[in-house]
């Protein structure tokens, strides 16, 4: 009756098995030369790997289970291959829990791995009961730096090498570039230094007063200079001072960049320098590269990528400088005659400015506390 | 891991307080599975974590050990291979789980990969490739078996099952008449009833097997379970609910586990407005996702507080299956996503991707359900096409069919 039934069973082969099938989930995070890791293996895989169930009732206890505890290192640890540069990166178990997955309890194997040196490559091999069952599968996250990636490991694919610098390169550069934009984005006292030098952008001085320029080119032109002039000043101090090369205290900074404000400004209310603001923009803007390189420094330089996150960090400040420039220069070249500009925005701008950048200058200065922006 | 990001954050104390009547064993376990997802220390020795579906102690499991420690003696061993192989093969249709597919397989490794494997390992091959739903290389091996062995019942018998999925009912009837020239006969009238119970012949069928069913005194349980689940279905796509709960009710009197067989019933309570019932008879199956499934869609009827946390639970499962890249329960995700998530668009993409691999009237039923409530006939053309081909008679999909149909006008 068997060969009847097994032939029946065919006829309505067609279901699903009911059951979530065999997973590990496996976390590894590389820092340096060093690995950490976090292993969830279901008990009943385990039970069948290496007997848990030491009472043999059907029921496994976290005392069965802390009894195994060393053949569950011993055995997983011994299916899971980690190698950097050519040499094993060897691992040991510190430490046990248990988690409740979707589809029963598993047993948590903390476990740290050394490898001979940072790690670039790594090459994982994972035989975690492929003797036992082919259809386990082992679901890999990996994470180094701000990038995590995933992966899965069966006998199709047991041994899988993962580039991390590369992939951590791009994920850094955007990540900097990100902070960069975002630094400008909410850096006012650099953003009102530009808007200080671009107001008159559209303006011409004839006689000690401001006339509205003619055309839009001339415009143009003096607002590329300066920002240009701007970008490339403070790339020079920015990459300098992140790279240690030269270092200046932060007050000094801090209260040189609220000066610069406070002058450029004055400025456009008493015009000293009109036809060569790109210069302004320039020596000041070297200042200025000391205060992007003191918020480069807080995110923390990853060794390695010095320059990658260098290079991003100040991409995203152009961005960050490009937009405000885009959106600034239209507007005021369409209003430049108006009386709204002329006085409103570029006289009682330029005197706002000089107001809060003075708070700020002696904040700075002296190290005290006015207004909280 | 995104199992994590879907886990809701409910503390271990609501758990227990919603499920006190449950709490016990693996209920408990498998629910808090869902819902908590950080590793924690258990409080003393004595916790249980894990329950195991097979006790050390039970016969089955003496009877494993012995057949896996002859084959760790000799893994050349063919005969034992194939015993312990066909023994986890029940195994994972009783309980549902494809684990044992994979120790089965386990077994079979020095043959799973030869080109020419000797016949019965060939045919054991075949029948665990289809069960992981790789239909083709199932088939191939099932032809080849064939050619070599036209007698063998087994292989005509599992080439119709695969083409009856497929919805290749010519060549199934092809199958089932060779199969008719060797076998006993209630798996030949089996596999010809099942045929035409499928195809708009429903009536015929019914009378067929329980005929045959009538002559056979000497069918086992398991053999009874199969022919009473088929028959309540005949019975059902003729519109006669009673009599589908008469095979149903002596079908579940058998005492055999069958989680197919809950599924089945647990569906026609649905269907038929009986939700409590579903709660019943389900209540401690929350470990089976296809039944899970069914013990949910009964809560949310009944708006039983339960059904968040199996939803959550369901969810769980899912996620877990698509990091892992399955795609075994697109059907039944399908149905999660539409009836209790309410996400008709993931719905509908899941049913017609379900469509490409399997084509039974579970899976037609649910592509038009999903292509319906899209309001995209559209959508539904393939499952419409394979109503107007197959003659299928099922009552209630005609009429979810009608109704996509009227949207085009």
């Amino acid at each position: 009756m068997r060969a009847l039934f097994a032939i029946l069973l065919a006829l309505a082969a067609s279901h699903a098995l009911a059951h979530k099938p065999s997973d590990s989930y496996l976390a590894i995070r590389v820092e340096g030369a060093n690995l950490d890791g976090q292993w969830d293996i279901a008990l009943r895989d385990l039970d069948f790997a290496i007997g848990l169930d030491a009472s043999g009732d059907g029921d496994i206890t976290w005392g069965e289970v802390k009894a195994h505890h060393p053949d569950i290192a011993a055995y997983a640890l011994a299916r899971l291959k980690l190698r950097s540069g050519g040499a094993d990166c060897p691992a040991r178990a510190t430490g046990f829990l248990v988690d409740d997955h979707s589809d029963g309890t598993y047993s948590v194997m903390r476990f740290a791995a050394t490898c001979p040196g940072e790690v670039t490559t790594l090459e994982i091999g994972y035989s975690l009961f492929a003797d036992l069952d082919p259809q386990h599968k082992g679901l890999l996250r990996l994470e180094h730096g701000a990038g995590t990636r995933t992966a899965i490991f069966g006998p199709e694919r047991p041994t899988q090498s993962f580039e991390l610098a590369r992939i951590s390169a791009l994920t850094q550069f955007l990540d900097y570039g990100r902070e960069g934009v975002w630094h400008i984005w909410i850096g006012f006292d650099h953003v009102l230094f530009l808007l200080s030098l671009l107001l008159p952008a559209v303006l011409a001085l004839a006689g000690g007063r401001w006339e509205a320029i003619g055309r839009f080119p001339p415009a143009f032109w003096d607002v590329f200079k300066i920002v240009t002039s701007f970008t490339v000043a403070h790339s020079i101090t920015l990459s300098l001072a992140a790279l240690g090369v030269v270092s200046l205290p932060s007050r000094l900074v801090e209260s040189g960049i609220a000066t610069s404000v406070v002058l450029a400004a004055l400025n456009n209310v008493f015009p000293l320098v009109h036809g060569r603001r790109w210069m302004v923009a320039f020596a000041f803007g070297l200042i200025h590269g000391f205060g992007f390189a003191s918020v480069l420094k807080d995110l923390g330089l990853p060794q390695g990528a010095l320059l990658i996150a260098l290079v991003g960090f100040n991409l995203g400040v152009e961005v960050g400088q490009l937009a405000i420039v885009s959106a600034f220069l239209p507007v005021a070249y369409w209003l430049r005659s108006s009386w709204f500009y002329r006085r409103l925005v570029f006289i009682g701008g330029s005197l706002a400015i000089v107001a809060v950048s003075g708070i700020w200058l002696i904040e700075r200065a002296f190290n005290l506390k006015i207004i909280s922006a | 891991m995104s199992r994590r990001a879907t886990a809701i954050d409910i503390t271990r104390t609501s758990i227990i307080g919603t499920f006190t009547e449950i709490a016990r064993g693996l209920a408990l376990a498998s629910l808090a599975a869902a819902v908590q997802a950080a590793p924690y220390l258990p409080k003393d020795d004595a916790t249980v974590l894990e329950r195991l579906a097979v006790r050390p102690g039970d016969p089955v499991a003496r009877e494993l050990r012995q057949l896996r420690a002859e084959l760790a003696r000799d893994p050349q061993d063919l005969e034992t291979a194939l015993r312990l192989a066909e023994r986890y093969y029940e195994l994972a249709g009783a309980e549902g789980d494809p684990r044992y597919i994979g120790y089965a397989q386990a077994g079979l490794r020095p043959w799973w990969d030869l080109r020419d494997p000797p016949l019965e390992a060939r045919v054991m091959r075949a029948i665990l490739k289809q069960s992981i739903h790789d239909f083709s290389a199932a088939m191939q091996d099932l032809d080849a078996a064939a050619r070599e062995d036209p007698k063998n019942a087994l292989v005509w018998s599992w080439r119709a099952a695969i083409r009856m999925v497929q919805a290749d009912y010519a060549a199934a009837r092809a199958d089932c008449e060779a199969l008719r020239l060797i076998e006993s006969e209630l798996g030949a009238v089996g596999c010809m009833a099942y045929l035409d119970g499928t195809t708009g012949k429903a009536a015929a069928a019914h009378r067929a097997l329980s005929a045959a069913l009538a002559r056979s005194s000497d069918a086992s349980p398991e053999t009874r379970l199969w022919v009473l689940t088929r028959l309540a279905e005949m019975s059902l796509r003729q519109g006669d609910a009673r009599q589908a709960e008469e095979h149903f009710r002596a079908a579940l009197a058998l005492n055999v586990r069958d989680q197919f067989l809950l599924a089945a019933y647990a569906d026609f309570l649905l269907d038929q407005g009986r939700p409590a019932e579903v709660i019943a008879l389900l209540r401690d199956w929350v470990r089976s996702d296809i039944l899970l499934l069914r013990l949910a869609l009964a809560e949310r009827a009944l708006d039983a507080p339960a059904a968040k946390e199996h939803i959550q639970a369901l969810k769980a499962r899912f996620d877990a299956a698509a990091l892992r890249g399955d795609k075994l329960h697109q059907q039944e995700e399908a149905r999660f996503n539409l009836y209790l998530l309410g996400q008709k668009e993931k719905a509908l993409a899941l049913a017609r991707e379900n469509w490409k691999l399997q084509r039974e009237p579970r899976d037609a039923r649910m592509l038009l359900e999903a292509a319906l409530a899209m309001n995209d006939p559209g959508a539904g053309k393939d499952a419409l096409e394979w109503l107007e081909r197959s003659g299928h008679e099922d009552p209630g999909l005609r009429r979810t069919a009608e109704k996509l149909k009227a949207l085009k006008r």
